[in-house]
């Protein structure tokens, strides 16, 4: 009888699947947002809702643009690294709270410490649309001019930040961290 | 030169498993004793060579030797003793090894104990174990060799992972292993049962006891893991739904469908063809799950360095496994003819329903834990998927299983009046709805519609599985007598129960603050108060550590000291928070020490969780019914007719 062959097909069938999944890296993903300008938005901030957080932030410097939200693990993960690249000053780190509860957010950052020079409280997850986030964490690089550098999906380590991010950086400024007022040489080639 | 020695040993395990998985299959095809009187002595002889690596892997751990690779990478000469034992399986390749070494003791276990049983069974049923066995060990010897020299050596290791250098993380790797391996032994007697085209009652007989005994050890696995995670992650949760968490989990949820399912077939000698079935999926699933933690192709939090080379290995070996089963399944199941038919008033249709929304349940779960993969393979795009998902999907099926677990535990096989099954339940039932509501809002004043069902459902089930003991109590004159597989159905239920009320009222009931305090400060949280002393360093033998000591006190009485740590492990630079409980039975008052806020002042994570000790402390009792249950007479004795004759006989009158 047919039926009891359903069980293997269905095993072939996550089978494929599954070798399929071998060759792809789950923590890859290719923004088409790379090289173009970063979506503005403009969102209360998460300190201080009286007060705003926008896209303009990123101007004259290079920045990173860091997606997190208290109930992602990653983000947990990844959290101290955050703190101590903060700490190091080599670059201005901002957050894009996501989908998050505000007072759960802020006693985050209490307890954990916060390695945001400002965090936009993105609550219904507009903005993470408009920036192609598919899941927290996210980290992406931006350049002086407010176009999108890099990024990287899940959790940020030293290793990657001193693989993928510190090249970039080292390429627009000639060295690693950026000398005051971003990039030493002005007008370069953005498009590369 | 000892290293080689371990991995030698591994080699000569290899080629004993290799002639363990041909030579008694093909005596049991062929119907030559001489074969089939093989596969005792390969099984206990690659048991010897196998804990012998293991030893050998064990003792370069105590002696410090770093020019193994895997030492080196796993341990540092400051790690406490007691955690070079663990490190053992503290990574990739030791811990195959650890899985090969417990396939081996269950193999051993079931070679012992079988010997009443028929040759041709028995052969069929260590050769399948031999065949999982050659996989195991052809893969850490291929692909992640224990025993690979590091040179020159390094002078100093890397140091046990700091996560894992906890009491219950020492235990939970073991015991989730002996559960997910055991699951090989009812897969073998399964494909034992396709092999030959027959089974009956006395094969699951036969099967039930392995099942419960690698089921008990999976749910202390999952419990110890999910409580190393309450307090070691300085989060407060419990369970993650994380894809590794996912992993250990779905073989849970179907070995829990392949007992009941056993119960059917043993006492009913019907849904054969559905049990084997399950038992293959079981155990395949923790092959999946072997394959998800090891081939990095989903983003956890605790897998394993992942690469490609061994997710391969690993497919190949569920394809040849599982997907063997599955087509020896295709073209024989149909022999498995069934014995008897029932009603739908029966325990036999509460069972069904039980098999039904347990493999619905892993379903959604095996289906949320890939769907970024499938998505990710199609081309469609990255996402994850939470919590909010897992927790619907889950609770979907739950629910009404909770509710049908109740009556079922008292309807009677073949056929029953409804009526009567209503009559003894009534009470039970009003009483849990009417306690469900009113016993919250007494205790925490406010309740909420979910609360109430979970509440509700929790009372349900703990009061149905003690209806029987408690009538047995009160009228000892009716002399009904429990037998032990009795008690064990009484408690593992009603630890089921208790994890429920302990889950619903933890989550709803949870109170949770993060607050910055200096020292000498006092402050109530959830009707206790606080004292915050001050904090002090400590060292420990391979990381240092700030104290906090908060006193916890009720109307002005000191109940406990507690002594949050924030630990900075030295070799990895890893900081760790140990959280401080005071931990009573109706619940727990949590501190956590977050960051220093200058001049003495911290930020603290103060939670009180009510009846959180209930999952722990459920999963627990679920074991232990689980131990009875697989200890009970007619389990520990062979009955006369089965050491007469051969047990797989078509038809042999079996009595449960």
């Amino acid at each position: 009888m047919w039926r009891y062959a359903i069980p293997v097909v269905l095993l072939a069938v996550l089978g494929v699947f599954l070798s399929r999944g071998l060759t792809l890296n789950p923590t890859y993903v290719p923004s088409p947002l790379i090289g173009k300008p970063a979506p503005e938005f403009n969102l209360p901030a998460l300190k201080d809702p009286s007060a705003t957080v926008g896209s303009d932030v990123f101007e004259g410097q290079l920045s990173l643009l860091n997606v997190w939200a208290t109930w992602c693990v990653g983000c947990r993960q990844e959290h101290g690294f955050l703190v101590e690249l903060a700490r190091s000053g080599g670059i201005p780190i901002y957050g894009l709270n996501w989908k998050d509860d505000r007072d759960t957010a802020l006693q985050w950052l209490d307890r954990l410490g916060d390695p945001y020079v400002a965090s936009a409280v993105d609550a219904d997850g507009g903005v993470a649309i408009d920036w192609g986030v598919y899941g927290a964490p996210e980290t992406f690089l931006i350049d002086t001019d407010g176009t999108v550098l890099y990024k990287h999906i899940a959790p940020l380590t030293a290793e990657i930040w001193r693989d993928r991010f510190v090249p970039i950086i080292t390429e627009k400024c000639g060295t690693f961290p950026c000398p005051q007022g971003g990039p030493g040489r002005q007008g370069f080639d953005q498009s590369e | 030169m000892i290293p080689e020695l371990g991995q030698f040993a591994l080699v000569l395990a290899l080629c004993l498993g290799l002639s363990q998985a041909v030579l008694p299959l093909v005596g049991a095809h062929t119907g030559r004793r001489d074969l089939m009187a093989l596969a005792r002595p390969a099984a206990a002889g690659q048991f010897v060579f196998v804990v012998l690596a293991y030893i050998v892997l064990t003792q370069a751990f105590l002696a410090d030797d770093f020019s193994v690779r895997y030492v080196a990478q796993n341990s540092n000469t400051e790690l406490p003793v007691a955690y070079k034992f663990a490190a053992v399986w503290g990574g990739h390749e030791g811990s195959l090894l650890l899985w090969v070494m417990i396939l081996a003791v269950w193999t051993l276990a079931v070679a012992a104990a079988s010997r009443a049983q028929p040759a041709v069974f028995t052969s069929r049923v260590i050769g399948v174990l031999g065949i999982v066995s050659v996989g195991v060990l052809a893969f850490t010897l291929f692909t992640s060799n224990p025993f690979d020299r590091l040179i020159p050596a390094a002078i100093e290791g890397n140091d046990l992972n700091p996560l894992l250098q906890d009491p219950a993380m020492v235990a939970h790797p073991p015991m989730l292993y002996i559960g997910y391996v055991g699951l090989a032994v009812p897969f073998a007697f399964a494909v034992a049962a396709l092999l030959s085209g027959r089974l009956d009652k006395n094969w699951a007989r036969w099967t039930r006891p392995w099942t419960v005994i690698a089921w008990l050890f999976l749910t202390i696995g999952i419990a110890l893991g999910s409580w190393w995670a309450y307090y070691e992650l300085g989060w407060g949760g419990w369970w993650f739904w994380d894809p590794v968490e996912n992993a250990s989990f779905m073989p849970w949820l179907m070995a829990t469908a392949l007992l009941h399912s056993l119960a059917v077939t043993e006492r009913r000698g019907i849904f054969k063809s559905w049990t084997v079935l399950l038992a293959i999926a079981a155990f395949s699933l923790s092959l999946l799950g072997t394959f998800l933690v090891r081939s990095g192709v989903l983003i956890s939090v605790h897998a394993f360095a992942s690469d490609p080379t061994r997710g391969l290995f690993i497919l190949l070996l569920l394809g040849l496994i599982s997907g063997g089963a599955l087509l020896l399944y295709a073209t024989r199941a149909k022999l498995m003819v069934a014995e008897g038919g029932f009603r739908l008033m029966s325990r036999e249709s509460f069972l069904m329903a039980n098999n039904i929304l347990l493999v619905t349940a892993t379903g959604a779960v095996l289906f949320g834990t890939l769907y970024p993969l499938f998505l990710d393979a199609l081309g469609l795009g990255k996402i994850s998927v939470g919590p909010p998902y897992f927790n619907l999907v889950f609770l979907l099926p739950m629910l009404p299983l909770a509710l049908l677990l109740g009556a079922g535990m008292h309807a009677w096989w073949m056929k029953m009046k409804g009526a009567a099954l209503v009559r003894k339940l009534a009470w039970p039932a009003g009483l849990a709805v009417a306690f469900g509501i009113v016993l919250p809002l007494f205790v925490f004043g406010q309740t909420s519609f979910m609360t109430a069902i979970g509440v509700i459902a929790g009372l349900w089930v703990c009061g149905a599985a003690l209806l029987d003991p408690l009538r047995r109590l009160l009228r000892p004159k009716q002399g009904m007598r429990l037998t032990r597989a009795h008690w064990g159905m009484v408690l593992a239920h009603f630890g089921v129960g208790m994890f429920i009320l302990g889950a619903t009222v933890t989550s709803a009931y949870n109170i949770e603050t993060d607050r910055g305090v200096s020292p000498g400060e006092r402050w109530e949280t959830g009707g206790y108060e606080f004292l915050f002393r001050g904090v002090r360093d400590v060292q420990g033998p391979n990381f240092d550590a700030v104290e906090g000591e908060v006193e916890l006190l009720r109307n002005g009485e000191l109940i406990a000291l507690l002594t949050p740590q924030k630990r900075v492990y030295r070799v990895q630079q890893s900081p760790m928070t140990e959280a401080a409980i005071d931990g009573r039975i109706h619940r727990d008052v949590f501190v956590a020490l977050g960051d220093s806020l200058g001049g003495g002042a911290w930020s603290m994570r103060i939670q009180i969780k009510p009846l959180i000790r209930f999952i722990w402390y459920g999963c627990a009792i679920m074991a232990l019914g689980g131990l009875l249950a697989a200890t009970d007479r007619r389990y520990r004795h062979v009955p006369e007719r089965a050491r007469a004759g051969p047990a797989i006989e078509p038809g042999a009158v079996g009595e449960a």
